[in-house]
């Protein structure tokens, strides 16, 4: 296909250096996920055993996979038939214009579509080779697994170290205090926050700044030691300094997360991410290494959204 | 994109508004003018609703504010006499003492008859407000001590100035006779005794059967022609007919004639002619003597008013000026108390189970539905329902608070389900979601998360339900919550009592004086208890509000 190193070098050598080092971490996907040429709206990689391929054809190992996932809302259909695979230790960046099921897909990964009665979802999700749409999987420890961050800064009106330690003391992570308490510094450490807040932890978490909430959101997140973080798009209630500073760590965060990201921001997306996937009114419509994407994208609807012609 | 090729639709161009024409100018004055009349319009509601309000405050406190004093006449008890029993104190003859005490002001009356009628000045509670003040003080023994006690209702009230001593002796159709006997100018005054100048017609036949009240009659009737009530008739005095009967005797000659007489008039009568009023002792005191006996209290500066704590701390009575409310409010605080914990916990659990798991369909509908219903049926049919399930089927006590509370818990209920669904409403979704997100359940989403956060809101409106309750009266009528109830000392949830609002109606419901202030003073009373809880709610409200 495309050649890797064109249009860009920061993103692709961090993936290099830092995820990938046999070089073209992306190959294997050329073949797992052919880009369509044609327009007909879903774009299905061909459906190999995934879990298998990672191992097999080389050093990309896929965290999650997905095959033919529909969601319907009541009468309405909000996903067709999507596939798409996500590799671990790598950033996934999820875009698309409103409303084009990206946020739909993203929390079917940690089933938060289950708390909405009318939701309906079919497919297949395997999260390191098991299904989360298994009757037998506790969804309460998949949403441990799979941490979760929202639009909107959201910390419980608690302190900020309850805000944390609440993960970990709901699903008995710790076995003292002390630990919990070292958890704690961790995570808010991990999420780059500590220093900030280091002499006001038990002070409310809603008094904190947008930034620090959002940063406070994301330490909780990794507090129960999740295998991978989705967020929704974390940085829209931001300004451009905590939306800096939030990217920043997304990106080291990267070193030891799966992470799925939803953006409205293509600058973001290209920023964050090492592979991007476009949506189109519920259909996956290309998905790709980021750099290729934004230089050489395949789907002409790709194309006219990343150049903002629509969206 | 293919909008954007679109050509652009171009703004009609109309005509410039002219915004300084006069049709323009009328229409602001009229749009200004109807902004004005919908301020004035509100503005008028509010000073009306202020308004009643105030006159409904001004009337209960104009009313209310004697009771919470009490006239207290100071005795000098000789505890030290044999008639303390020091062995057991409640056995001592604290009546005698009192009587003593009291009887020693007035030292000329001795006979058993005045003696009785002297003691009707003193309260008849007096002795054991005495008995228990020693037993209470048992070093008080041996001692000449001073203590107050309450004077009884017709005395405090005339102390306080609530009822006259005098009052009018004549009706308003009584004296509008007696001005037409005055307008005719046939109401003469000699030697400071008042007289109707009459024309008699002294009847052969009335003067031979000596019914001297016949002829009386006759001539009085000449001045009320058209009255059929002969109300008129007693403005004759009772010496009238000694003195027809007199002028006949002197005057033989005269039989058979008419003849123009001065005859005497009634005393109330006689009054309104010299004095221009007729008042008469107030009936609610038997006598004078009764009256000068209170006059010399007075007057010895004996008697004076204290706050009546006894308000407070006394249960009810027959006699004003020892009932209380305690009783009253015990009965309401063990009410509340068991409709409280009835309502509450399973008010919650309601609300939680249709607004965080019921699934949206019919039957749920139907349920939310009569949630609300039930709000709104008239209290006295849950009285009626506590009766017949309650007490009827369920064979629980009468009139006390356990079932009372029952029937309340009944109206609470949907109140406080209502908001509670409204207060787990308003917890943000954001909150729930980033507790499923670090995977709580959903039960310590609600536990640990939406139900703290919408406490305040439940709690606001628990105590808007128990507001409510507290001033509700039918449903407790009907199941006998106003029971006379003279001792709080052995009260309990499954004992007769009474709750505030019945006091109320209790109280209203009685004819001595002293009740007509009490019921005000208790309605202030459950008021200033309303409000507590409502500020108790605004306040919770608003230390609580989120802004989120």
């Amino acid at each position: 296909m495309v050649d890797d190193t064109k249009g860009q070098g920061v993103i692709e050598a961090t993936i290099d250096r830092a995820d990938h080092p046999k070089a073209n971490p992306m190959q294997p996907t050329d073949n797992a996920n052919p880009a369509p040429s044609d327009p007909p709206p879903a774009a299905t990689p061909v459906a190999d055993d995934t879990t298998a391929a990672a191992t097999s054809t080389g050093p990309v190992t896929y965290k999650l996979t997905s095959r033919d996932v529909n969601v319907h809302y009541g009468e309405k259909r909000a996903l067709f038939d999507v596939a798409l695979d996500i590799p671990d230790k790598a950033v996934m960046a999820l875009i698309g214009p409103s409303g084009c099921g990206k946020s739909t897909y993203l929390r079917c990964l940690n089933r938060m579509n289950d708390v909405i009665p009318i939701a309906k979802v079919t497919g297949e999700i395997k999260l390191e080779g098991q299904d989360i749409y298994d009757p037998s999987l506790d969804v309460v420890e998949l949403r441990a697994r799979v941490g979760m961050v929202f639009q909107k800064p959201n910390p419980f009106p608690k302190s900020i170290f309850e805000n944390v330690a609440y993960g970990p003391r709901i699903h008995g992570l710790t076995a003292s205090k002390s630990e919990l308490e070292e958890l704690v510094e961790t995570s808010l450490t991990r999420a780059g926050l500590f220093k900030e807040v280091k002499d006001r932890l038990h002070e409310p978490g809603t008094g904190l700044s947008g930034g620090q909430q959002q940063r406070l959101c994301i330490a909780r997140a990794i507090a129960t030691k999740p295998n991978m973080i989705l967020m929704d798009e974390p940085c829209s209630a931001l300004d451009p300094i905590a939306t800096a500073i939030v990217e920043e760590l997304i990106d080291e965060l990267r070193q030891q997360y799966c992470i799925v990201i939803v953006t409205h921001s293509m600058q973001q997306a290209a920023r964050v991410s090492q592979r991007t996937a476009f949506f189109h009114l519920g259909y996956l419509v290309e998905e790709d290494e980021t750099a290729k994407m934004f230089s050489n994208p395949q789907d002409k609807r790709t194309q006219d959204y990343i150049t903002g012609r629509f969206g | 994109m293919a909008t954007t090729d679109l050509p652009r639709a171009e703004a009609p161009a109309g005509t410039r508004v002219d915004w300084h024409s006069n049709a323009t100018k009328r229409r602001v004055k009229r749009r200004n003018w109807a902004n004005w009349r919908l301020q004035f319009y509100g503005l008028a509601s509010i000073g009306v609703a202020t308004l009643l309000l105030c006159l409904l405050f001004g009337s209960l406190i104009h009313t209310g504010y004697v009771a919470f004093f009490q006239t207290k006449v100071a005795l000098k008890l000789d505890l030290s006499s044999d008639l303390i029993d020091r062995e057991n104190l409640a056995e001592s003859n604290f009546r005698k003492i009192t009587r003593n005490a009291f009887k020693a002001y007035f030292p000329d009356v001795t006979s058993p008859r005045d003696t009785r009628a002297l003691m009707k000045i003193m309260s008849s509670g007096a002795q054991y407000i005495v008995r228990n003040r020693v037993i209470a003080n048992p070093d008080l023994v041996g001692k000449t001590v001073t203590m107050q006690v309450p004077l009884s209702d017709p005395y405090d009230q005339l102390y306080k100035g609530v009822i006259p001593l005098k009052i009018d002796g004549l009706g308003l159709d009584r004296i509008t006779n007696f001005r037409r006997l005055q307008n005719r100018n046939v109401v003469v005054v000699e030697n400071g005794k008042s007289f109707v100048k009459t024309d008699v017609i002294l009847s052969e036949k009335e003067v031979q059967d000596g019914t001297f009240n016949v002829i009386l009659n006759e001539a009085f009737k000449a001045f009320f022609p058209r009255d059929r009530s002969l109300a008129y008739l007693e403005i004759l005095g009772p010496d009238a007919v000694d003195t027809l009967k007199a002028y006949v005797e002197a005057n033989p000659s005269k039989i058979g004639q008419t003849v123009s007489l001065n005859i005497p008039i009634a005393p109330l009568y006689d009054q309104l002619q010299r004095t221009g009023e007729a008042k008469i002792r107030n009936p609610r005191f038997k006598s004078d003597q009764e009256l000068a006996w209170y006059g010399s209290l007075k007057e010895r500066g004996l008697l004076g008013t204290v706050f009546a704590w006894s308000l407070f701390t006394n249960p009810d009575s027959r006699f004003p000026e020892l009932a209380g409310l305690a009783g009253a409010l015990v009965g309401t605080f063990l009410t509340l108390m068991v409709c409280f914990l009835l309502s509450f916990p399973l008010a919650i659990g309601a609300a939680i189970y249709l607004e965080e798991f019921a699934p949206k369909n019919r039957v749920s509908d139907i349920i939310e539905v009569n949630i609300n219903n039930l709000a709104a049926v008239p209290s006295v049919v849950f009285g009626l329902l506590g009766l017949a399930l309650f007490i009827g089927t369920f064979g629980l006590p009468r009139s006390v608070p356990l079932v009372g509370g029952m029937a309340l818990s009944l109206m609470t209920l949907p109140t406080i389900i209502v908001a509670t669904r409204a207060a787990l409403k308003s917890v943000p979704p954001s909150i729930r979601e980033a507790a499923l997100g670090v995977g709580a359940s959903k039960h310590q989403t609600i536990m640990h998360h939406v139900l703290p956060l919408a406490m305040p809101g439940i709690l606001t409106g628990t105590i808007i339900g128990l507001a409510q309750a507290l001033g509700e009266t039918a449903p407790l009528l009907l199941i006998g919550m106003n029971a006379f109830i003279p001792s709080i000392q052995d009260m309990g949830i499954t004992q007769p009592a009474m709750a505030l609002p019945t006091q109320i109606y209790t109280w209203a419901d009685s004819s001595e004086r002293g009740f007509v202030s009490k019921t005000s003073a208790a309605i202030l009373v459950l008021l200033c208890f309303l409000i507590i809880m409502n500020i108790t709610a605004v306040i919770l409200r608003k230390r609580f509000e989120r802004k989120w």
